[in-house]
C-alpha cells in the first residue's frame, strides 16, 4: 500500500512498524489477565496452607491419607523390614535414582511421607501392593517400593515427597 | 458456493428482500439446485447425519444446562435431580449421553468413506483438514461434558487427561496447574470445562459452515473417485440427497432410540454413577469407547512424553493424509492393493480399541505395540510406497461409463441405486 517503492526506509514504513508494534503489546497486555484468571486464585492459594498431622496414632505397619491441597499425602510408618528392603537396593540401577535415605527426614527413618499421586497420569495409588510392596498404581500399573521409588510400569519418577518438618517428635507439618 | 441458483423469488416481499439479503437464494443454491454426483452411495449420507447429530447435541445441551449445576458439591445431585424429578430428564440426559456416543460413530464413518475413496486427494484437502479439525473439537467437548456430572469417572478422566499436559519439558507442572485452576482437579477445573463445553459445539458448529463451504466449492467425490463430466452425471440436491439423507438419518435415529429406550447405560461406566472422590481411584479407569483407540495408543509406549505424542501424532497424522498417500487414483474401488490396506487399517483400530479396554499387561501390551506401530506405519511408510508400486486398475472414463457397466441405463428416472452394491 506504500506508495513509495525506494529501497530507503521512509517515515511511513517506521510509522506502520511502530504502530504494529504498539498494537501487538497492546494486545498481549489485554490477553494477559484473561490468560491469567485461570490460575489458582487468591482463595485457593490460601486454602494451600500448611497442615499439622499428629504421628503418635499411626501404628507401625500402617498408612494414613491425609488430604493437602486437594490431593491425598500418604503418611506410612514403614515397619523395620520394609526399610531395610527400600535400603538393600543398588541405588544406580533404579530408573529414577534416589536413596531412601535421600527421602525421608534424618532420625525419623520409619516415617515416609508422599504425595499419592502416580507420577504417570495422576491416579491414587494403592497401598502396600504391587511387585516391591508399596505401592500400586491400578491405572497404568506402575510399581513403587516402599520408599515410593519407582521400579516398573509407565510412570517416570519416584512418588514426590511433599514440603514437610518435623515440628516435633511425633508431629510433622505439610506444607 | 458453486451451483448456479435457478431459484426466482415470486412474490414482491421476497423480491424486496433478495435484493437486501440474497440468503434464500443462497440456501436454494446449496441445498436444493446443488448438483450431486448421481452416483452417490449411502455412505454419503453421514455427513447430514452428523449435523443431526450436533443440532440433537445443541438442543438437548442447552436443555440440561437449564437444571445442571456447575459445583463440586452439586453437580453430582443436579444430575440425578435431571433423571429422577425433571419432566423428561432422564430422557433429555439419555439422548444427550447415547447422542454423543452415536456422533462419533457417524464421525468415525464418514472419517472411513474419505479414506476408502480418496474424498481427502487434491482438490479437497482444506475440506478435510477441516474434517480433522472437527474430529479434535469433538473430542474436546465429549471429554468435558464427560466430566460435568462429576462421578468417579468424571473426576478420574479430568485428572488423567489433563496430567498428560504434565509430560511437556519444564512448564508440564505449571500448565497442569493453570488448567486446574488449583493444585489438584478442583471446583474450578469442573466451573471452567462447563464453560467451555457449552462453547465448543458452537464453535464445530461454525468449522461445519468452513467444512460445507469448502465442500461446495469443489464438489462432492463420488464412488468412482472420477469428477463428474456433464450434467447428465448430477442430480440437484433437492429431492434426489435429500430423500436418500432423511431416509438414514431415520435408520439412525432408530438406532439412537434404542440405546436410549433400551440399552441406555450400555456405552458408559457404572462407576459413572458413585460421586467422584479425589482420593480413591476406581479400580479399572477406562475412558468412552470413542477414545479408547487413542488410550491404547497413548498406553502402548512405555514411557510418559513419547505416549503423549504418539497419543497426539495419531491425530495430528490424519491432517497429512492428503501427502502421505501419493496415488493419484482416488477410489479405493480401482486400488486393488490399497484397498486390502485399507481394511487391515479399519480392523487395527478396531482392534486398538479394543484394547483399550483391556488392562495394560502382559500380551495385551505388546498386541497395542504392534498395533500402535501398524497404524503410524499405515501412513507412514504402506500409502507412500503404495501409490508408487500399485497397478491401479483402468478407470472409467466418466461416472456414466462407470454406471453403464454396472448395467444401469443412464438417463433413468431416479439416480442409479448403486448404494446397495458397495
Ligand atoms: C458437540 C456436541 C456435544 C457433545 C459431543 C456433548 C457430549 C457430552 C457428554 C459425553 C456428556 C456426559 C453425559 C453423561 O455421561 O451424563 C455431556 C454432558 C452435558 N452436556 Fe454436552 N455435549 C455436546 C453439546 C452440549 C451443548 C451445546 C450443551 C449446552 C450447554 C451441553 C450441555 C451439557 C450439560 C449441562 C451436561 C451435564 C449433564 C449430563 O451429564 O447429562 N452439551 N455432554
Ligand atoms: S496413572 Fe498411575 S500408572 Fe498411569
Amino acid at each position: 500500500m506504500t506508495t513509495m517503492s525506494s529501497a530507503e526506509p521512509t517515515r511511513r514504513d517506521f510509522l506502520y512498524i511502530a504502530t504494529g508494534v504498539v498494537g501487538a503489546v497492546g494486545a498481549a497486555a489485554a490477553v494477559w489477565p484473561l490468560i491469567a484468571q485461570m490460575n489458582p486464585d487468591a482463595s485457593t492459594i490460601a486454602a494451600g496452607a500448611p497442615i499439622e498431622v499428629d504421628l503418635a496414632p499411626i501404628a507401625e505397619g500402617q498408612v494414613i491419607k491425609v488430604v493437602w491441597r486437594g490431593n491425598p499425602i500418604f503418611i506410612s510408618h514403614r515397619t523395620q523390614k520394609e526399610i531395610e528392603e527400600a535400603r538393600a537396593v543398588d541405588v544406580g540401577s533404579l530408573p529414577d535414582p534416589q536413596s531412601d535415605q535421600q527421602r525421608v527426614k534424618q532420625g525419623h527413618d520409619q516415617w515416609l511421607v508422599l504425595v499419592g499421586i502416580c507420577t504417570h497420569l495422576g491416579c491414587v495409588p494403592l497401598t502396600r501392593q504391587g511387585d516391591y510392596n508399596g505401592f500400586f498404581c491400578p491405572c497404568h500399573g506402575s510399581h513403587y517400593d516402599t520408599s515410593g521409588r519407582i521400579r516398573r510400569g509407565p510412570a517416570p519418577a519416584n512418588l514426590p515427597l511433599p514440603p514437610y518438618e518435623f515440628v516435633a517428635d511425633s508431629k510433622i507439618r505439610i506444607g | 458456493m458453486s451451483g448456479h441458483s435457478t431459484y426466482q423469488p415470486q412474490s414482491r416481499f421476497m423480491q424486496w428482500f433478495e435484493r437486501r439479503l440474497p440468503i434464500v437464494s443462497f440456501m436454494h443454491a446449496s441445498f436444493v439446485a446443488y448438483p450431486t454426483p448421481r452416483n452417490l452411495n449411502y455412505w454419503w449420507t453421514f455427513g447430514g447425519i452428523l449435523s443431526l447429530m450436533l443440532a440433537i447435541q445443541i438442543v438437548t445441551g442447552i436443555v440440561l444446562a437449564m437444571h445442571y449445576t456447575p459445583h463440586v458439591d452439586h453437580a453430582f445431585v443436579s444430575v440425578e435431580t435431571i433423571m429422577r424429578d425433571v419432566n423428561y430428564g432422564w430422557l433429555l440426559r439419555y439422548l444427550h449421553a447415547n447422542g454423543a456416543s452415536m456422533f462419533f460413530l457417524a464421525a468415525y464413518i464418514h472419517m472411513f468413506r474419505g479414506m476408502y475413496y480418496g474424498s481427502y486427494k487434491d482438490p479437497r484437502e482444506v475440506l478435510w483438514i477441516l474434517g480433522v479439525i472437527l474430529l479434535f473439537l469433538m473430542i474436546a467437548t465429549g471429554f468435558m461434558g464427560y466430566v460435568l456430572p462429576w462421578g468417579q469417572m468424571s473426576f478420574w478422566a479430568a485428572k488423567v487427561i489433563t496430567s498428560l499436559f504434565g509430560a511437556i519439558p519444564v512448564v508440564g507442572d505449571s500448565i497442569v496447574t493453570w488448567l486446574w485452576g488449583g493444585y489438584s482437579v478442583g471446583n474450578p477445573t469442573l466451573n471452567r470445562f462447563y464453560s467451555l463445553h457449552y462453547l465448543l459445539p458452537f464453535v464445530i458448529a461454525g468449522v461445519v459452515i468452513l467444512h460445507v463451504w469448502a465442500l461446495h466449492e469443489v464438489g462432492q467425490n463420488n464412488p468412482t473417485g472420477v469428477e463428474p463430466k456433464s450434467d447428465k452425471e448430477t442430480v440437484p440436491f433437492t429431492p434426489y440427497a435429500t430423500v436418500k439423507d432423511s431416509f438414514l438419518m431415520v435408520v439412525f435415529l432408530i438406532l439412537l432410540a434404542w440405546f436410549v429406550f433400551y440399552l441406555p447405560n450400555y456405552l458408559g461406566h457404572a462407576d459413572n454413577y458413585i460421586p467422584a472422590n479425589p482420593l480413591v481411584t476406581p479400580a479399572h479407569i477406562v475412558p468412552e469407547w470413542y477414545y479408547l483407540p487413542f488410550y491404547a495408543i497413548l498406553r502402548a509406549i512405555p514411557s510418559k512424553l513419547g505416549g503423549v505424542i504418539a497419543l497426539g501424532a495419531s491425530i495430528v497424522i490424519l491432517a497429512f493424509l492428503p501427502w502421505l498417500d501419493t496415488s493419484r487414483v482416488r477410489s479405493a474401488a480401482y486400488r486393488p492393493l490399497y484397498r486390502q490396506f485399507f481394511w487391515i487399517f479399519v480392523l487395527v483400530c478396531i482392534g486398538l480399541g479394543w484394547l483399550g479396554a483391556k488392562p495394560a499387561e502382559g500380551g495385551y501390551v505388546i498386541a497395542a505395540r504392534f498395533l500402535t506401530a501398524w497404524y503410524f506405519l499405515h501412513f507412514l511408510v504402506i500409502l507412500p510406497i503404495l501409490g508408487l508400486i500399485e497397478k491401479p486398475k483402468p478407470l472409467p472414463n466418466s461416472i456414466s461409463e462407470a454406471v453403464l457397466r454396472e448395467g444401469v441405463p443412464i438417463g433413468a428416472p431416479a439416480p442409479a441405486p448403486s448404494g446397495t452394491k458397495h
